[in-house]
């Protein structure tokens, strides 16, 4: 129990003081989360501590030395209580399923957020070991850095060039995987300025502990401003470029492309397929469960 | 081609000086043991009394100490991987290069779960379900002896590894495209392959063999509503067992093919899919997690019942619930990647039906706290672990089933807020569940007790060192921390990580503590000694018999009336003041013959695994034709079983009425 | 085992239900331990149809299924397999009446018609290796050749198991024990039947309807 209440001490310390991560959400997704987070655990909570002390209180009420307590050896069953006893759990499991399932509808990662702004639009590809982050309107990439426009929302496409990872940005919410020969779909919105740090959050070999990323987070002018200096400056993403890019290396510091080849995305999509053939050739039945998202 | 395949000088980390310690220290502890066998001249009783003994009671017993051996190499791994954590912070780098660091926790997980936990809650089972039963032994004796001993091969191979060549640096899943040769072209997977493949096909054979044990060996009158709890839990759990494990051996059979025929199955090339590996592992992977777990809550049912001098509260409904969770395990292994962009509405039913698990196993945590109303809880060692277990396993299932909010695991999903929930459950379950069944049979294993004092500061060095290892885990997972970083730059997680790595000791100080409690209780073991057979006025049939009992288990076969079948007896016996029943005749009793098939086809298993990891066909091939001769001479054997004269059962008897009648 | 001789000498009418009845004879536990070995082959063998039905339209750009597969020896695969079953079960019947000669013939008959289909196999996976269609070539056929090949690794081994058999009428006799390991060869004679069903429906009917 004491250790119980420490953990709660512990969680609610970290969300006063600590503020990283989830506990301190920049984003309606990650805002949701957190909130989804403290429902869940609340419910729980309210059958856990019940649970808890009275696993104590038996005990010790109980306890051989205790003569004041009454030993009753034949009581081994009881309608009520077995009623009790399952339909406690019940309640709380129909309860935060009730969450689960309006949660995973809501904030299912391919579902568009709602909002008046147009949304920005990045591809999203898993290096050995840095991220690629490819703005196909606008024509430039980035290693290492995202800069997004505050309060637009960021509609990601996401795919690998070699082994699984997981693109996750704490603040801003939900975690997807990325994975050759397919593209996953996320949605996320940052409403507030700033840097926020980006990880791997899936282990993919010696160089992952450094494969991490940036996040800035600025103003639409500040936005506007990054996109024409980029333009200008660096070289251009294509083939060899990206053949270049490709190559294994670890903590990349951050560095952008003028320019990108067109649907360099698609053409890594495909070549993760490991074929040249036609695209729908990629209708797997466990593969549908991702396309599904894209679509 | 070359003579020894991929092998050769350079496969022996000379360089690694921690490794080559470690070996070193490893090949030195071998040495001692088998130097002080030898000086004491026990080789004959060994391999007589113990290599090739097929009794369920020796083979369980060797099970734990493998066990308890491979706990000290996993928990070594876990003190390594909490240290380094705590260091390489910021800039610094720690003391563990990522390709050591990577080996380090890919061997701590598949240590702790095939080679640690497995081989515990099947030898608790081993040695406790048969006498449970009031049978003789198991169904196939002698193939229970091959699954020990193909364990044992797979647990040798994970130990080869540290001095030659190298371990998977994959994780312990071995997702794909990582675990295939483009991108782990060393052999540590090779030897994850082979050590899983073999240990596996061992703890198969135990599933099939305790399955029909249980469902048609059982004495007179031994319905199934009058089975203790712990054979219905071994009964679940060995039907995963027989349900799942082939799973992972297909499983493992495809990456293998991947990797040494260049075939397609999770490779980039050729269209495969590594989404096909997630699916089918984790279709093992998570009745694996109850494989584990159900036996352990069998203990708790044991112990908590025993402890409390009354029976358990609710039998039919923790049978029920038992039964429930076997079968849900296998609707829920989603959740291990609600990452991968299912659909809302896929994402969405494996939550949902990750918490229904929660109904059933919230139904046993209330009915053991109702066995524990109205009883006399004595605190002994097993209660410990068990009382330990409810308040630790209650907070884990909470943060397991807020992981099953699909969205919240968007947030919490691969983070340490992950590694602390299932350490949580993993330790706050299983292993507290083999620990207090440890404390709890080893009297019967061995005729003597454990120490108390001792086992009490193991337990509570545990419980809080857990508590001071794994809460920080959950606000740094929390905070947005992932799981395998061999450094970070946050400073700030590092206070945090460095009251784990503190934790972990409080913990090795626990370890430590179950040491020296066996040495004690060995050097001690005439005070502790049970000479009645019942040491804890125990419920269930196996308290019946002598400590250790003969290996006959019983002298008749028991007959079985109701449920807690030897309580009834006693309280009976007690009420009628009944003398004890007048020396009846003895019969002779026919047992199976110790057989060195297991520790022969092992040795072989051993030699066909070493072979093809390191790509050395002819030896693969040496070691299936010797695997196969040792089969085809078994089959031949003309007399298995042995006829124990009813004079030994007599005098056996005899001995052991006139050590409880002093 | 002595508990079956045990439970031999409890009289019948003393046992009031199945599930009481004590320890069960061998013959049932061998058998009962078998069958429980068949369902977890059967799952091993439901591992690799999923992936199977996964992955059969990943050829990469290589031949289908539909190209490759010839009806007419799986239709004598098919033929060789079902008749085997046929005649295990005949030398089952003979074990049990425990004639030799009938016996030896079922298994002899049993084990040639297994040959051929083994041979006929053995012999469609190097035309098709031949042409280029080997298991390194795509998914699809990697997942053919293993499942496919997992059945055919399964007859072998029966073939193997069966000559031990016939080794151990002549040596031993129809004791016992190889009674009960003759009866659990033809469950797994006949378990392998029921796989090779699904092989054919799944892989080659499907395969060339689609």
């Amino acid at each position: 129990m004491r250790y119980g209440l420490l953990a709660v001490v512990l969680i609610s310390a970290a969300t006063l003081g600590g503020c990283e991560g989830v506990l301190d959400p920049k984003g309606p997704i990650a805002l949701a989360e957190r909130q989804i987070l403290i429902n869940a655990l609340g419910i729980m909570l309210a059958i856990v501590i019940p649970v808890i002390l009275a696993t104590l209180g038996f005990a010790f009420w109980f306890r051989a030395s205790n003569e004041r307590a009454r030993y009753r050896p034949d009581f081994t069953y009881s309608g009520r209580l077995e009623l009790l006893v399952w339909s406690i759990p019940g309640m709380t499991v129909l309860l935060v399923g009730g969450v689960a399932w309006i949660g995973a509808h809501d904030l299912d990662p391919g579902r568009p957020i709602s909002s008046t702004v147009k949304p920005v639009n990045v591809q999203v590809v898993s290096l050995d070991w840095k991220w690629l982050f490819i703005y196909p309107d606008e024509g430039i990439a980035s290693v290492n850095k995202l800069v997004v426009p505050v309060g637009t929302p960021v509609s990601f496409e996401l795919t690998s060039s070699s082994v699984m990872n997981s693109f996750f940005v704490p603040q801003l919410g939900s975690q997807i995987y990325t994975m050759s020969g397919m593209a996953t779909r996320l949605h996320l919105q940052a409403d507030h300025l700033g840097t926020y740090p980006g990880i791997s959050a899936m282990f993919s070999g010696d160089g992952f502990p450094d494969m991490h990323f940036t996040v800035d987070a600025v103003t639409d002018d500040k936005f506007a401003q990054w996109v024409r200096q980029t333009r200008e400056t660096g070289s251009v993403l294509d083939k060899q470029g990206y053949a270049d890019l490709v190559k294994p290396s670890r903590a990349v510091a951050p560095f952008t492309y003028r320019g990108v080849a067109p649907d360099l995305f698609g053409s890594i999509v495909n070549a993760g397929m490991g074929t040249q053939d036609s695209h729908q050739d990629a209708s797997l039945s466990v593969c549908s469960t991702s396309q599904r998202a894209e679509r | 081609m070359n003579f020894l395949g991929k092998l050769d000088w350079n496969a022996i980390p000379l360089h690694e000086p921690i490794i080559m310690g470690a070996t070193g220290f490893m090949v030195l502890v071998v040495l001692v043991v088998l130097g002080f066998v030898t000086v004491k001249g026990a080789w004959p009783y060994l391999w007589r009394e113990w290599l090739t003994s097929v009794d369920h009671k020796r083979i369980g017993a060797m099970y734990c100490i493998l066990a308890l051996v491979m706990m000290l190499r996993g928990f070594s791994d876990a003190i390594m991987i909490r240290s380094q954590q705590a260091l390489a912070a910021g800039g610094a780098q720690g003391y563990l290069p990522p390709e050591h660091f990577n080996q380090i926790f890919s061997a701590h997980g598949t240590i702790m779960i095939l080679f640690m936990a497995m081989p515990f809650v099947v030898g608790l089972m081993n040695f406790a379900v048969p006498l449970q039963l009031g049978v003789r032994d198991v169904a196939f004796p002698t193939l229970n002896s091959v699954s020990f001993w193909l364990t044992a091969s797979g647990a040798l191979l994970v130990n080869i590894s540290l001095a030659v060549g190298e371990f998977s640096k994959a994780t312990w899943w071995g997702y794909p495209p990582l675990s295939e040769m483009q991108y782990s072209p060393g052999v540590g997977v090779d030897y994850y392959l082979w050590s899983l493949q073999i240990s596996g096909i061992g703890t198969l054979l135990a599933g099939i063999n305790f399955v029909t044990t249980i469902l048609k060996l059982r004495a007179p009158g031994m319905s199934y509503m009058r089975m203790p709890v712990f054979c219905w839990t071994a009964l679940a759990a060995n039907l995963l067992i027989v349900a799942a494990f082939p799973v992972l051996t297909a499983t493992l059979a495809m990456l293998a093919l991947d990797r040494y025929l260049g075939f397609h199955f999770f490779s980039l090339e050729g269209q495969g899919n590594q989404m096909l590996y997630s699916n089918l592992f984790w279709v093992w992977g998570h009745p694996e997690v109850y494989i584990l777990i159900l036996p352990a809550f069998g203990v708790f049912s044991e112990v908590m019942a025993t402890f409390s001098g009354k029976p358990l509260f609710g039998y039919r409904s923790m049978v029920a619930a038992t039964m429930t969770i076997c079968v849900l395990s296998f609707l829920v292994w989603l959740h291990h990647f609600f990452t991968m962009g299912a659909s809302a509405n896929v994402n969405g039913f494996f939550g949902v039906m990750s918490m229904i698990i929660a109904l059933p196993t919230g139904a046993k945590v209330f009915n053991w706290l109702f066995t524990m109303y109205g009883g006399r809880v004595r605190f002994s060692v097993p209660v410990l672990w068990s009382i330990g277990f409810i308040v630790t396993f209650v907070i884990g299932g909470m943060t397991g089933v807020l992981m099953a909010v699909p969205p919240a695991d968007f947030q919490l999903h691969n983070s340490v807020f992950l590694v602390a929930h299932f350490h949580n459950v993993a330790i706050g379950g299983v292993v507290f569940g083999v620990m207090a069944g440890y404390n709890y049979w080893f009297p019967k294993a061995f005729g003597f007790k454990l120490d108390e004092r001792w086992g009490r500061a193991s337990f509570w060095c545990w419980f809080v060192g857990f508590y001071v290892a794994f809460m920080p885990l959950y606000v740094l997972g929390l905070m947005g921390m992932t799981r395998r970083m061999q450094h970070y730059d946050n400073l700030s997680w590092q206070p945090w990580l460095i009251a784990a790595a503190f934790g972990t000791a409080i913990i090795l100080v626990g370890v430590v503590c179950q040491i020296v409690q066996l040495v004690v209780s060995i050097r001690h073991r005439e005070e502790l000694r049970d000479v009645t057979g019942d040491p804890w006025n125990a419920r269930t049939l196996e308290w019946a018999t002598a400590s250790p009992p003969p290996a006959w288990n019983f002298a008749f076969q028991p007959k079985v009336a109701g449920l807690d079948a030897f309580w009834s007896s006693k309280s009976h016996a007690q009420a009628t003041r009944e003398e004890p029943a007048p020396p009846r005749n003895y019969e002779p009793v026919e047992m199976p013959k110790n057989s060195a098939t297991g520790f022969v086809t092992a040795f072989f298993a051993v030699v066909i695994g070493f072979a093809l990891i390191w790509h050395i066909w002819w030896l693969a091939g040496v070691g299936m034709f010797g695997a196969f001769v040792t089969l085809l001479a078994f089959s031949f054997r003309r007399h298995n079983e042995i006829e124990v004269p009813a004079e030994e059962i007599a005098r056996f008897v005899r001995a052991h009425q006139a050590g409880v009648a002093a | 085992m002595n508990i079956a001789v045990a439970i031999d000498q409890i009289p019948q009418e003393a046992l009031p239900s199945a599930s009481e009845a004590g320890p069960a004879p061998k013959r049932i536990v061998v058998a009962f331990g078998f069958w429980i070995f068949l369902l977890s082959d059967i799952v091993m063998f439901a591992a690799l149809f999923a992936s199977y039905a996964v992955l059969v339209r990943s050829t990469a750009g290589g031949p289908t299924g539909a190209q490759l597969f010839n009806q007419t020896t799986v239709a004598i695969e098919t033929a060789c397999l079902l008749f085997s079953s046929y005649t295990c079960g005949l030398m089952s019947l003979a074990v049990n009446s425990r004639r030799y000669l009938r016996t030896y013939l079922g298994a002899l008959i049993t084990f040639a018609l297994g040959a051929i289909f083994l041979g006929l196999e053995i012999r469609e996976f190097l035309s098709m290796i031949a042409i280029g269609a080997a298991p390194q070539r795509s998914a699809f056929l990697s997942a053919f050749f293993t499942l496919v090949g997992c059945h055919g690794l399964h007859v072998a081994l029966g073939l193997i198991w069966l000559t031990v058999m016939m080794v151990q009428v002549a040596v031993f006799g129809f004791a016992a024990r190889v009674q009960h390991r003759l009866l659990c060869f033809s469950l797994f004679w006949h378990a392998l039947d029921i796989v090779w069903v699904g092989v054919l429906t799944v892989v080659y009917l499907m395969g060339v309807s689609s």
